[in-house]
C-alpha cells in the first residue's frame, strides 16, 4: 500500500470511530440538558437590549459565524462575475 | 432574455413597490420580529429579479450600472465588518455592542419579559441589519444579473 492510501484508511477509520462514538454516547430522542439556551432565554435583553433573540445571536453571540456567512455570499459573487466575464480573443 | 407581454410587465410594476417596501420593512425591522438582514435582502432581490425577468437584461443593464452594484455588495461588506472593528475601538473586542447603554441611537433597554416593541433599542444590531440587507441585495442580484446577460450574450451570437 501507498503512503497515500494508509493515510485514507486511517483518517476514514478515525472518522467512523468518531461518528459511532459519538451516536453510542447519546441517547436517541433525550437531547442533553444544555445551559446555552437558559442563558440566552435569561439574559439577552438585559445584555443586548434586544427583544428578538434569533437575532442577537446571529449578530450579536455568533457575530463570526455571520461573518463567515457574509464571506461566502461575497465570494459568491466575485467567482459567478470572474466566470460570466466578458473573454476578448 | 427577450420582453414579455405587456400584461405581466404592468403587473409586475404595480407589485415591485409593495415587494420592496415590505423586504426593507424586514430589514428595518429585523430586531423586533423575525427576519433580519439576509431575509429582507432576499425579498427585495427576488423583486428586482422579477422586473428582470418580467423586462429584459438589456433593459436592466440600461437603467443601471452593475458596477454601482458590485460597489453597493463591497460597501455592505465594510459596513458589516467596519461595525465590528468599531466594537473593537469603542467597547474593548471585536463584535462588541457598544451602543446599547451609552450610544446615542439605539440605546434602549428593554424591561425584563414580554414587552413592547421599541424602536429604538438593540445597540449596532440595526446597523449590521441594514449592511447585510445592502449586501445581500446587491449581491443576489448581481448573481441573477450576470447569468440572464450571458445567456442573452449566447442568444445574440447564435
Amino acid at each position: 500500500m501507498s503512503l497515500r492510501t494508509t493515510v485514507a484508511v486511517i483518517m476514514f477509520s478515525v472518522l467512523v470511530v468518531f461518528f459511532i462514538s459519538t451516536a453510542l454516547m447519546l441517547s436517541f430522542g433525550d437531547p442533553m440538558k444544555t445551559e446555552m439556551d437558559d442563558y440566552i432565554i435569561m439574559h439577552t435583553q438585559n445584555e443586548t437590549g434586544t427583544n428578538s433573540g434569533v437575532t442577537t445571536i446571529v449578530f450579536d453571540y455568533r457575530g463570526f459565524d455571520t461573518l463567515g456567512e457574509a464571506t461566502i455570499l461575497f465570494s459568491a459573487v466575485s467567482g459567478v462575475i470572474m466566470i460570466f466575464r466578458k473573454v476578448k480573443k | 432574455m427577450s420582453q414579455m407581454s405587456k400584461i405581466v410587465r404592468t403587473q409586475s410594476n404595480i407589485i415591485f413597490p409593495f415587494i420592496t417596501i415590505f423586504g426593507l420593512y424586514v430589514i428595518a425591522h429585523g430586531h423586533l420580529t423575525p427576519g433580519g438582514g439576509f431575509q429582507g435582502g432576499a425579498v427585495v432581490a427576488s423583486g428586482c429579479i422579477m422586473l428582470l425577468v418580467a423586462y429584459s437584461s438589456k433593459w436592466v443593464l440600461e437603467k443601471i450600472n452593475i458596477n454601482r452594484l458590485s460597489v453597493f455588495e463591497c460597501f455592505g461588506a465594510l459596513g458589516f465588518i467596519g461595525t465590528a472593528f468599531f466594537g473593537l475601538i469603542f467597547g474593548g473586542w471585536f463584535f462588541n455592542n457598544f451602543l446599547v447603554r451609552n450610544g446615542i441611537l439605539f440605546n434602549v433597554v428593554p424591561e425584563f419579559g414580554s414587552t413592547l416593541s421599541d424602536f429604538n433599542t438593540a445597540g449596532v444590531l440595526p446597523l449590521m441589519n441594514f449592511a447585510v440587507g445592502i449586501k445581500v441585495i446587491a449581491g443576489l442580484f448581481v448573481i441573477v444579473l450576470v447569468m440572464g446577460l450571458a445567456s442573452s450574450a449566447k442568444e445574440w451570437k447564435q
